[in-house]
């Protein structure tokens, strides 16, 4: 999936970023404890957390995750996004829950571990 | 061959926003250098916790990656309160960091755990209220 057919699925508004929506992400995960993030994820493109501070995205940098899409409206701060400029990440931000914008990404065929459906 | 690169950083402590910076340093170093992808991540992930871990509970120390021909070893120092019980400590879900960490995102009790699993060897000197000194190493080849 094109980064640019994620944030339509989402209806997601874009923060920073905007010349690498052409990317394409094949897996995604969702959680807001980043230390579970560390622990199972493997390849792992896109990242969607409610949770808004710096080591958000330092998780997805160490992770080589390209995509962090923020749920329920959270909005990340100055910093966060000057790191993830500097990081060569595309934030997003959604209206919709976790769940919610976890369930459409996966119907959509942006599944979960690296395997596509 | 004994030639090796070091590279040093102090964890600040004090600043939970900046924690993790010496990590996304070794990261850029490590890709600088060209080592595989991969290696990189295991290290830069092992690392990143470790530094999580010395803000969180030893009020930051000091981190070394040095850089063989044949491994990466990565030396975490500190003067915390040191690990009372290291057995309960490696145990995944086991943590005794305070709630306000686990809003943070941190304090799962996945620290440790996810340090000896991305490295290829990890060892602990700790001595209670003295500090603490990680050593993992992570293989080349």
């Amino acid at each position: 999936m094109k980064i640019s057919t994620l944030k339509e699925v989402l209806e997601a508004k874009i923060v920073c970023g905007e010349d690498m929506l052409d990317r394409e992400v094949f897996s995604a995960c969702g959680s807001d404890m980043m230390s579970d993030v560390l622990a199972y994820v493997k390849d792992q493109a896109v990242l969607l957390t409610g949770l808004v501070n710096s080591q958000v995205i330092r998780t997805a940098e160490m992770m080589d995750m390209v995509c962090i899409v923020f749920v329920r409206s959270k909005q990340p701060t100055p910093e966060m996004i000057e790191l993830a400029r500097e990081s060569g990440m595309v934030v997003l931000t959604t209206d919709m829950r976790l769940y919610e914008a976890c369930g459409k990404l996966y119907i959509n065929g942006l599944v979960g571990n690296g395997r596509q459906s | 061959m004994s030639e090796c690169l070091t590279f040093h950083y102090d964890v600040d402590g004090e600043d939970f926003t900046s924690a993790g910076q010496a990590s996304v340093q070794v990261k850029k170093n490590l890709r600088r250098l060209g080592i595989p992808p991969e290696i990189i991540r295991q290290v830069s992930i092992a690392m990143y916790e470790g530094e999580i871990n010395m803000v969180i509970h030893a009020g930051g120390g000091n981190a070394d990656v040095i850089v063989y021909e044949d491994r990466i070893e990565i030396i975490l120092a500190d003067k915390g309160p040191g690990i009372k019980d290291v057995a309960l400590a490696m145990q995944e879900g086991y943590s005794t960091a305070p709630d306000s960490v686990r809003s943070l995102g941190f304090g799962a009790g996945m620290g440790l755990p996810n340090m000896k699993r991305y490295t290829d060897e990890m060892t602990i000197d700790t001595v209670v209220g003295e500090g603490t000194t990680i050593k993992m190493v992570v293989k080349l080849r």
